[in-house]
This record gives structure tokens, sequence and C-alpha cells, in this order.
């Protein structure tokens, strides 16, 4: 009986779902064909990063949020995608031209992919990289493995910045062609979320959240803490490079300051925001983020509030979100989800939960001025 | 008869504390055999080095992979997880339940160092059979040991014993020969201590283990301890049957000199 009403429950979830699901592909659909008024060339790209950040934000979850690891370095590996997909799927014409001041190595300039396995290879590439930093950094904890990780995005900065046979230097790289559209982005996402729902309610996901709660339990119980930690750092990894080479292609040009380790912070904002191990929680954090993020511009810009004039401040928009980041942790350290999933029924319940919180809010603050 | 476990000389200095010295102890198949001693006395460190989470200083520990009938190995200065897979598991003195997953999830997360499936196989669902089969063993452990009530709440929202419970139900599901059990009777009380000592005693037959239990609770100890080491500043000051124990003038030196926290 009981399970009867549960397993009607979970049709119900599950039918609403793939009901949204549809709808939700079918706006993307039109918005793509410009079927949609609303949505323009600027909303597309905006849309695009909402895309890409959901799948950098997955990439960043994974390991900070499911197994517990806190490490930094998303922006070394986004640069690596993105490099080798624009690399890839320039014409050699193009690159000649690109790479005027030095030319570029006879053998990078050849190379040629279609866009996916660009993509793939980035991913790929990556998760070898992450492979053998994966070594000397996995060993450490906490704080000091943020740290190093930091460090690792840092130095491949660095590599990018002075291999200017491979990577143009400073200049970076311009005219990447635009093959990156709603389509690409939010079907690259779609995977990534679908990959990261069954991968987190495998025994390997149920492995990643035993060492996220307890180190110690989860070495008793056999689980390789190495072995283990060093498979979702690569997963990670493999994400933070296909977001990047998808990045590439929506943005069209690149150079290696895009990928100062201060991206790393844009993307916990995310999985802040969102809940620390919730899937859809990141999902959900990274659109508000992403077009909150673009419409806060007229921040930078300068604006006039009645008597108050702020003149033109570039960076203004990004301090505002430094101090949201420093809020939700002081305050909302639940972010939207907390470690839990997005629910229709905890969508229903969500007036009346709201109310509660409310009530008890006010309440509290009358016992304590009584 | 040959013994699944032995550690020979076995010492550990943490700075200059030695918080075990000189330790040479030896378990035989199906035997439960006690560690006591006052609080600080070494015991837990033992299992520390007994189940690989220290190194020791000195010494040497020797396990026997399968069991009874098994060949004695060296393992010492193998790692926890390794050691686990050869089949000693281990409960913890401050309960260490995987405090955000529920009763199964634990249950299912002791049974993934048996996992055959690469992690493609298994997030793909090509793996799906080994999944069904842990979720099927899961069940069947949970109704073994009285917890399938409890199946799908939230490992801390369980009152304390059930918890202790659950703990030793997690050691279970990696499949052990040798269990290792520190202070499970710890914060119970009387009533739900008789319920653990014939519990303890249900699983070791059911599950044809070894059990080496570190505990406070003298009825509990006497009562199904085949054999005991007493433990004092690290040092092991007596040995033997709790008969040969109870009548030991050094342990009872031990016990009412020093501090009882017993
Ligand atoms: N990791 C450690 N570092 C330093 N000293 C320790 C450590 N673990 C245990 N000790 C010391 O070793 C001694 C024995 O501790 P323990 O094995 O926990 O005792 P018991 O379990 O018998 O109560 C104590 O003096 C304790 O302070
Ligand atoms: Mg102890």
């Amino acid at each position: 009986m009981k399970n009867e009403i549960k397993g009607a429950r979970e049709k119900r979830e599950f039918v609403l779902s793939v009901i949204s699901l549809l709808l939700m592909a079918a706006l993307v659909a039109m918005a793509q064909f410009d079927l949609l008024p609303i949505v323009g060339k600027y909303e597309k790209q905006v849309l695009n990063l909402c895309a890409i950040y959901t799948i950098l934000g997955l990439s960043m979850n994974l390991v900070n949020g499911f197994t517990g690891l806190f490490s930094l370095g998303q922006a070394g590996f986004m640069a690596i995608g993105a490099y080798t997909t624009s690399l890839l799927i320039m014409a050699p014409e193009t690159k000649d031209r690109v790479f005027y001041l030095e030319p570029i190595h006879p053998f990078v300039g050849a190379l040629q992919a279609p866009f996916w396995v660009a993509l793939l290879l980035s991913g790929l590439l990556a998760a070898v990289v992450a492979f053998f930093i994966g070594f000397p950094v996995l060993r450490l904890r906490g704080d000091y493995l943020a740290i190093a990780t930091l460090g690792f995005a840092e130095i491949i900065r660095i590599i990018f910045l002075n291999t200017q046979t491979v990577t143009n230097g400073s200049m970076g790289i311009k005219a990447i062609p635009p093959t990156a559209n709603l389509f690409w982005c939010f079907g690259a996402a779609a995977l990534m979320v679908l990959f990261m729902l069954r991968l987190i309610h495998s025994t390997y996901g149920r492995a990643f959240k035993a060492i996220r709660d307890d180190e110690i339990a989860a070495e008793a119980m056999g689980i390789n803490l190495f072995r283990h930690k060093m498979y979702a750092f690569i997963l990670s990894a493999f994400m933070a490079g296909v977001g990047g080479g998808l990045m590439a292609s929506v943005v069209s040009a690149i150079t290696p300051n895009l990928f100062r380790f201060t991206l790393a912070y844009d993307i916990l904002l995310i999985v802040v925001l969102g809940g620390m191990g919730s899937i859809t929680g990141t999902v959900v954090a990274a659109f508000v983020i992403t077009i909150a993020k673009e419409w806060l511009r007229w921040l930078d810009a300068g604006f006039t509030a009645g008597p108050l004039k702020v003149p033109e401040i570039p960076g203004l928009r990004m301090v505002v979100f430094s101090v949201l980041l420093m809020c939700i942790i002081l305050f909302y350290r639940q972010g939207f989800f907390g470690s839990k999933e997005f629910s229709w029924k905890g969508l229903a319940a969500l007036p009346k939960n709201l109310g509660i919180k409310i009530r008890r809010l006010f309440s509290r603050d009358k016992k304590e001025a009584a | 008869m040959q013994p699944v476990l032995r550690t020979e000389h076995v010492t550990m200095r943490f700075g200059g504390v030695m918080a075990v010295g000189d330790l040479n102890i030896e378990l035989f198949p199906h035997e439960i055999v006690a560690i006591i001693g006052p609080n600080g006395a070494g015991k837990t460190t033992a299992f520390n080095l007994i189940t690989g989470v220290y190194v020791p200083t000195e010494g040497k520990v020797f396990f026997a992979p399968g069991g009874e009938g098994g060949k004695l190995v060296d393992i010492t200065g193998k790692k926890a997880d390794a050691i686990t897979r050869m089949g000693m598991a281990r409960t913890f003195q401050n309960i260490r339940l995987f405090k955000s997953q529920t009763v199964y999830e634990n249950i299912l997360i002791g049974q993934h160092l048996h996992v055959k499936a690469g992690l493609f196989a298994s997030v793909s669902g090509i793996a799906r059979k080994e999944e069904q089969e842990m979720r099927r063993r899961a069940d069947e452990l949970l109704e073994l040991l009285g917890l399938s009530r409890v199946r799908d709440e939230l490992c801390t929202s369980l009152p304390y014993g059930l918890q202790r419970r659950l703990e030793i139900a997690r050691a279970l599901a990696t499949n052990p020969t040798l269990l290792l059990l520190d202070e499970p009777a710890a914060g119970m009380n009387p009533q739900e201590t008789v319920e653990l000592t014939a519990f303890i005693h249900d699983v070791k037959e059911q599950f044809n283990l070894t059990v080496l239990m570190i505990e406070h609770h003298m009825d509990l100890v006497m009562d199904i301890s085949d054999r005991i080491y007493v433990l004092d500043f690290g040092q092991t000051i007596a040995a033997g049957t709790p008969a040969e124990i109870q009548n030991n003038d050094r342990v009872i030196e031990a016990y009412l000199g020093g501090n009882t926290d017993a």
C-alpha cells in the first residue's frame, strides 16, 4: 500500500519532469531558429553562457560538493579545453592570419577536426592533465589542496602565455568559428546533467559522498581514497575542458588572461548558491547568476540613483558579486537546494514552507524583543 | 590451530608518549576476544595499528585473509582500505556513519569494495545486474539485523543504540572474517547492553566471524569473551580467560588503583 503511493508519486515526478524538459527543448529549438521574438542575438549569447556555466558548475560541484575536495583549479582545465577546441576548429588559413607576430607551429597549424571531436579531445586532454596533477595534489587535504590546485591553474595559464607558436601568447586567439549554438551548448549541458545524475546514484557516486562525509570511515569500508578522488578529479576536469571548448567558440576570442584563477570564484558562487551537492541547484544557480551578471552591467557603466551619481566604475559588478558570495556563505550556506535535488512536490510545498519560514523569522524577532 | 591475527612486539609512540608498547596478541578462528583497560590505556590505538590507520613504530601485524585455515600474511604498513578488502572490518568508538546518507545507503557503501564494474559500466547501466545484487544483499542484511523498519531514514536520525547497530551492519556489509568493535556498548543502558551482547553473539555465529572487541561493560565482557587482554599505560598487564582475569591481582590493582572510567 505504502509502496503503491510512493510509486505513484515517483511516476508523477517523472512525468512532470519529462514534460517540462520537452517544453524546454522546444523553447531552445525555437530560440535557435529565431522563432521567439524576445530572444535576439544578445539573448542567445547569454543563454549559451548559462548552459556553459551549468557545465562548469557541475564540474566543480562533483569535486567540491559531492566528493568534499576543496579544489579551485577549474580555470586551468577550461583553458586547456578552450585552446584545444579553438586550434582544432579554425581553418589553417585563419590560424596563419591570427598568428601574425610569430608563425604557428606547422603541426598545430595543420590540425583540424569537427566540432564534436574537438570538444571531446578538449575534455580528454584536460582529463589527462588532471591525472598528472592529481598525483601530487590529491594527497593534500583541505586548504592545501585549494592552494595547490590554484597554483597549477596559474602554471597552465603561464605556460599558455609563453608558448607563442602554439597559443599566440598574450595576444590570444581571435576569429574562432562560432560553431557553438544553443543546440551545442544546451545539448552538452543536458548530457552532463544526465551523466551527473547517473553517476551520483551509482555505487561510485555513493563512494564519493562517503569520502565527503568521513574519510576515515570511507577508508575503513575498503574504499581507496586516492583512486576515488582521482576519478572525481578527472571527470571534473573533463567537464571543465568541454565547457572551456564551448566557451571559446561562443566568445570567439580568447587570451590566457581570460583564464585567471578568479574564474574559479565565479563558478564557486554558482555551486554555493545552488547548493553544494545538488545537481539541479547548480543548474538553477548557473542561470540565475549568469543572467544577473549580464543584467547588472549597468552597474559598471555608471548610473544615477536619485541624488546619488555613481561614475563609471569597471568591475563594480564583480564587487557586488563578491559581496553576494560572502553573504551566501555567512547567512545562506545551504544555497537554493542544500544537498537535495529539485522535486515537483517540493515546488508545490514552496509557498507553504516559505510562509512557515517567514512566520518563524517574525516570531523569533518578537521573542528577542521581549 | 592457526591464528587469524597475530601482532608481534607492536609498539606505537606519539612523540614521547608510548601509547602501545610491545603488544603481542593472537586471535584464533571463531573466538570472541576482549581488550579491556582504563581510559588512555592504548586500546583504540591498538585497533588503529591492526587496521592500518597507524603504522607501528616497531613490530609487525599478521593477518590471515581467508579467515579460518588461511595463511598469515604480513600486513604491517598496508593501507586501511587494503586491509578491509582482505576481510577485516571495524567500528569506531565515536560512531562514524556517513551522516548525509540513509541507513540503506550506508550499507550499500559498505559493499562498494566488492564492486567489479568500472565507473563507466556502473554509470551507463551495463552493470545493472551487479547494482541490483548489491541492493538485494543490503535489504537482506537489514532484514537480518532488524534494521528494515528504518531502511530509508537518515542514519543520524536513528536513536543511539540503532546507530551502533547500523555501524556493525555496515562493517558486516564488507564481508569480513574478522570484526573489530571499539566500545560497542558505550553510552548504552543495562537493558540495551544485554540486547547488544546477544546481538554480537548472534552476528558472530551467523556470519562465521572472529571478533576482537574493546569494552568497558564488565558484564558484557565476562559474558561473551573467550579470552581477555588487559592493557594499562600501553602495556599488556594480563591475558587469559574471564575467570583468570577476574582473579588477577594486577588487573584488580589497575582497575581499583587507577581511574576506573568503566
Ligand atoms: N593520534 C595521536 N596523537 C598523539 N597521541 C595519541 C594519539 N592517539 C592516541 N594518543 C595517546 O595515546 C594514548 C592511548 O590512547 P587510546 O588508544 O585512545 O586509549 P584508549 O582507547 O585505551 O582509551 C593516550 O595517552 C592518547 O592521548
Ligand atoms: Mg578508546
